[in-house]
C-alpha cells in the first residue's frame, strides 16, 4: 500500500533529521595531552565593569604568551549575565572558557553546579593558590566538601563616602579624621543625619544619604550572620545582621533622612550630579561608580571616612571570582590564565588602574596599594582605608538567594520612605517577598 | 520520536478517516481523493506547520510539562514532579492575585480610553482633509518605535525629581507627583505608554473599516435628517461592530501579556513592579519567578494561568459578540 510506504519514508526522514541534529550537539573535549604552546583562543565571560580589559591585563598576557588570543564577552547587567549563564549551564553548552562569578551567584554555583566547574583545590599548586587570597574570599567559593570553584578578583571592603562641599555648607567638619569620629556607630551616623538636615546652610532638597538601601546593604554584613545561617540556608527573619540593619535603615527611611532613591535606578544616577545627597555607603567598587556618574565636575567634591561601626565589625559587600567550566575545550589553558589574572601582582594593577580592591592580602599590603591616594576623592588614602577594612573582615556565610533577599528588604525600605508604610508591616512584606524568592 | 513508533494508519493523510464521525456527508473515499488532489497545497503549507510545531507547539507543551515540576532555570529538565502543586500554590499566592488585579486595572486604563480615542481619530481622518496621508503615517509612528525606547523616554518624563511632567506641574502651581510610587499614578503612567503606542494602530484599523461602509447609508441618514453625530452613532458604530470586537480581542490579549512597560518603568531592572508591587503585572510576575528567582516551574505555571485567562476573556468576548449579533437580527 502506497500510504504505508510513504509513512515509512516520512519516518525515515524525521529520524534522519533527529540523528543529524543530535550529532551536531555533541562535541567532546579532546583527549590529547595539553600543549602549553599550541595556538589557542580563550573566551572570558564577564559582567558589568570587571575592568580586566581596561587594566591592560589581557594585552600583557598575550604578549607573554604569543600563542594565546583572549576574547572577552561582556554583559553590562549582572542579572542578565547570570540568566544567560544559568541557561547555558542547563543546556551544558555555550559556556565561555572562563566565566566571571559574582558574589550573588557564587553560592548557587557552589551548591548546585559544583560539577560544572574546575576545582582549584584539587590542583597541584592548590596550597600556593590558597595563600594568595583572604580566608573568607577562598572560603566563599568553596563547597561543603572542600572544592573551590573560582579564584577571587576584587572584593568589597567598605567605607563611607561624603561630600565635603555639602558638609561645609551644613557646618559639619570636612576633615576625614574628624568625620570618622562623628560616626563611630550607626546611631551616631543617624544623629549627624538629623543635624545635617536641620542645619540652615544645607541646600534645599539635599538629604543626608542617598537611600535607605545604602544603610541597610552596608550594615547587614556587619552582623555575625547576614541572610543565611552557617550552612548557607536563608534565615532572613532571624539574623542579627538583618535585625540591626533594618532598625537603622527603617529609622532613616521613616524620618526622611534619605533622598529615597532606588539604587542603580535612573533618578539615582541623575542625583549624583545634583547634590541630592551628602553621603553614600562606599564598598570599594562604588568609587568607580561615583567617578563615572559625576565625571570631571565631581573631582575633589568627595572624601572617604570609615563606615559607621567599622571598629566593631569590618564587612564586605560584593566582589567576584573567575571560574573555569570543566567541560570546555581549553580547560588547562583557561586555568592557567585565571591563575595569572587573579595573582597578587595583577590584582595590584586592577586596583591602581581601575580602583577594584584586591581580594589577596599580598596585593592589599603591596606598597603600590597601601600608598595609593585617589586625587578624585580629595587625595584620600583609599589604599590604606580599604586595606585596613579588608584585613579585619570576618567571613559572613553567603547563600544562593542573597541578591533576591537583599532586594526584598531594600524594596520594602523604599515603601517605608515613600508611602509611609509602617516599618513593621514593611518588614513582614519583605519577609514574604524573600520567602517567595527562596520558594520552598 | 513518537511518529516512528506509530502505525501507518496514524500518518497525517489517513488519520481523520477512522476517528472523524461528525461529518457523515463526506464519505471516506471522496475525502481521500480530495486529499491526494490537494497534496501540493499541503506541501506548500507544511513549512509553516513545521516551524509552528518547533517554535510554538513544542514550547507550549513543554511549558505545561515544566509547570508540573519543582525546578530551577539551570536545571529545567531535572527537578521533582509535583503534579498540580504549583497551580495550587499560585492560586493561594498573594503575589499572583496582586498581579492579576494590577493587570486588570492597567488593562482597563490602557485599553478603554485608547480604543475610544482611536475611534474618534479614525472618524476625523475619514473626512477629506488636506494632507491626510501625512496624518495617517504620523499616527502609525508610535507603533513603529520599540517598547524599550518608548518606555525609557516615558519613565524619564514621569521621573519624580527631574521629570518633565513634574516640572510642568510645578510651573502651573500644582504639586509634584511621585508617579512611580503610588498605585494609581504608576498604573496611569504605564497606561499612558500603552495608549500612546497603540492608539494610532487601532485608529488605522477603524479607518480601513469605515472606508468600506457604503456611502448610501450616510446619504439615506442625511435625508432622514440625522446630524453628523447621529450618523456616527447609528451608522458608523454599528457597521464597525465586528472590527471593534476584533480590536478589543487583540488589545485584551496584549493587556494580559503586558510586560515590557512595567519592567522598564522601574528604571533599575528590578522585577518586583514597584516598592509594594503596585504595578507588577502577570507577565512581570512570571519573569520575576523564572528569571530573578530562578523558579522556572512556578514561572511556567504562571504562563499557563495567563494563557487560560486569555482564553476565558477572548471566549467571553466572542460569546457577547455573537449574542449581540443574534439580538440584532
Amino acid at each position: 500500500m502506497s500510504h504505508s510506504r510513504r509513512a515509512q519514508a516520512l519516518t525515515g526522514a524525521v529520524l534522519a533529521v533527529a540523528l543529524l541534529t543530535a550529532g551536531c550537539g555533541g562535541s567532546d573535549a579532546s583527549d590529547e595531552p595539553y600543549d602549553p604552546d599550541a595556538p589557542v583562543t580563550l573566551t572570558v565571560g564577564t559582567f558589568g565593569t570587571m575592568d580586566l580589559d581596561n587594566s591592560g591585563l589581557y594585552e600583557e598576557y598575550m604578549e607573554l604568551h604569543p600563542n594565546v588570543t583572549i576574547e572577552q564577552n561582556n554583559i553590562a547587567q549582572s542579572a542578565a549575565y547570570y540568566q544567560s549563564l544559568q541557561t547555558r549551564l542547563a543546556a551544558g553548552s555555550g559556556l565561555d572558557d572562563i566565566q566571571g562569578l559574582e558574589i550573588g551567584f557564587i553560592a548557587d554555583v557552589a551548591r548546585n553546579h559544583a560539577d560544572s566547574f574546575v576545582d582549584f583545590a584539587s590542583l597541584d599548586n592548590a596550597d600556593e593558590l590558597e595563600g594568595n587570597f583572604y580566608d573568607w574570599k577562598w572560603g566563599q567559593a568553596s563547597t561543603d566538601d572542600g572544592r573551590v570553584l573560582g579564584l577571587g578578583t576584587d572584593s568589597g571592603p567598605q567605607a563611607m563616602c561624603y561630600r565635603t562641599d555639602l558638609f561645609a555648607q551644613a557646618g559639619l567638619p570636612t576633615d576625614r579624621e574628624q568625620v570618622g569620629q562623628l560616626w563611630s556607630t550607626w546611631d551616631d551616623y543617624l544623629d549627624v543625619a538629623r543635624q545635617y538636615q536641620a542645619a540652615p546652610g544645607t541646600p534645599a532638597g539635599s538629604a543626608f544619604v542617598d537611600s535607605p538601601a545604602s544603610i541597610f546593604s552596608s550594615s547587614v554584613y556587619q552582623g555575625d550572620l547576614a541572610y543565611n545561617d552557617e550552612e548557607g540556608n536563608p534565615i532572613p527573619g532571624d539574623s542579627d545582621g538583618v535585625d540591626s540593619a533594618w532598625g537603622f535603615a527603617s529609622q532613616a527611611a521613616e524620618e526622611g533622612l534619605t533622598a529615597n532613591l532606588s539604587q542603580f535606578g535612573d533618578e539615582w544616577n541623575a542625583a549624583f550630579s545634583n547634590g541630592a545627597f551628602a553621603t553614600i555607603a562606599c564598598p570599594a567598587w562604588m568609587l568607580g561608580y561615583i567617578t563615572s556618574q559625576m565625571g570631571d565636575e565631581g573631582a575633589g567634591l568627595w572624601d572617604i571616612a570609615p563606615l559607621p561601626g567599622a571598629e566593631q565589625s569590618a564587612s564586605n559587600w560584593g566582589g567576584a571570582w573567575l571560574g573555569v567550566p570543566s567541560n570546555g575545550e581549553n580547560v588547562e589553558a583557561a586555568t592557567e590564565l585565571v591563575e595569572w589574572l587573579t595573582a597578587p601582582e595583577q590584582q595590584v594593577r586592577v586596583f591602581t588602574e581601575a580602583a577594584h580592591f584586591p581580594s589577596s592580602p599580598q596585593a592589599a599590603e603591596d606598597p603600590a596599594v597601601v600608598g595609593f591616594t585617589d586625587p578624585y576623592f580629595s587625595d584620600a588614602p583609599t589604599g590604606e582605608i580599604f586595606s585596613q577594612s579588608a584585613a579585619n573582615i570576618q567571613r559572613t556565610p553567603i547563600g544562593p538567594y542573597d541578591t533576591q533577599i537583599q532586594e526584598a528588604f531594600t524594596t520594602a525600605l523604599t515603601d517605608v520612605a515613600t508611602n509611609g508604610t509602617s516599618p513593621d508591616e514593611a518588614f513582614q512584606n519583605a519577609l514574604e517577598a524573600a520567602e517567595q524568592a527562596v520558594g520552598g | 520520536m513518537t511518529i516512528a513508533s506509530q502505525s501507518p494508519s496514524a500518518a497525517p493523510t489517513t488519520a481523520p478517516v477512522p476517528v472523524d464521525p461528525p461529518t457523515p456527508d463526506a464519505p471516506p473515499a471522496r475525502r481521500r481523493t480530495t486529499l491526494t488532489r490537494n497534496r501540493w497545497g499541503y506541501a506548500y503549507v507544511a513549512p509553516f506547520f513545521l516551524v509552528f510545531a518547533a517554535f510554538s507547539l513544542y514550547p507550549f507543551l513543554y511549558t505545561a510539562w515544566v509547570s508540573l515540576h519543582r525546578t530551577s532555570l539551570s536545571d529545567i529538565d531535572g527537578g521533582t514532579f509535583v503534579g498540580l502543586e504549583n497551580y495550587r500554590n499560585l492560586l493561594q499566592s498573594e503575589f499572583f492575585w496582586n498581579a492579576a488585579r494590577n493587570t486588570l486595572t492597567i488593562g482597563i486604563l490602557g485599553t478603554v480610553p485608547q480604543l475610544c480615542m482611536a475611534l474618534g481619530l479614525a472618524h476625523l481622518l475619514n473626512y477629506k482633509l488636506r494632507g491626510r496621508t501625512f496624518f495617517r503615517t504620523v499616527m502609525l509612528m508610535p507603533y513603529a518605535t520599540s517598547i524599550a525606547a518608548a518606555t525609557l523616554v516615558f519613565a524619564q518624563l514621569f521621573g519624580r525629581d527631574y521629570g518633565l511632567i513634574n516640572t510642568a506641574l510645578e510651573a502651573v502651581g500644582l504639586d509634584r507627583v511621585d508617579w512611580e510610587a503610588g498605585t494609581w499614578t504608576s498604573q496611569i503612567a504605564i497606561a499612558v505608554i500603552v495608549t500612546w503606542r497603540w492608539t494610532g494602530y487601532n485608529a488605522l484599523i477603524y479607518l480601513a473599516a469605515m472606508q468600506s461602509i457604503p456611502g448610501e447609508l450616510y446619504e439615506a441618514a442625511e435625508i432622514d435628517g440625522a446630524s453628523r453625530w447621529k450618523q456616527f452613532l447609528h451608522v458608523t458604530i454599528p457597521s464597525l461592530r465586528p472590527t471593534i470586537l476584533f480590536t478589543i480581542v487583540v488589545s485584551t490579549i496584549g493587556a494580559v501579556q503586558l510586560f515590557g512597560e512595567p519592567l522598564l518603568f522601574a528604571g533599575n531592572g528590578t522585577t518586583s513592579g514597584g516598592s509594594s508591587g503596585q504595578y507588577q503585572t502577570l507577565g512581570l510576575l512570571m519573569y520575576q519567578q523564572g528569571w530573578t528567582n530562578f523558579h522556572i516551574g512556578q514561572a511556567a505555571t504562571t504562563a499557563w494561568a495567563m494563557f487560560l485567562i486569555i482564553l476565558l476573556v477572548v471566549g467571553a468576548n466572542a460569546v457577547v459578540g455573537r449574542l449581540r449579533a443574534r439580538a440584532d437580527r
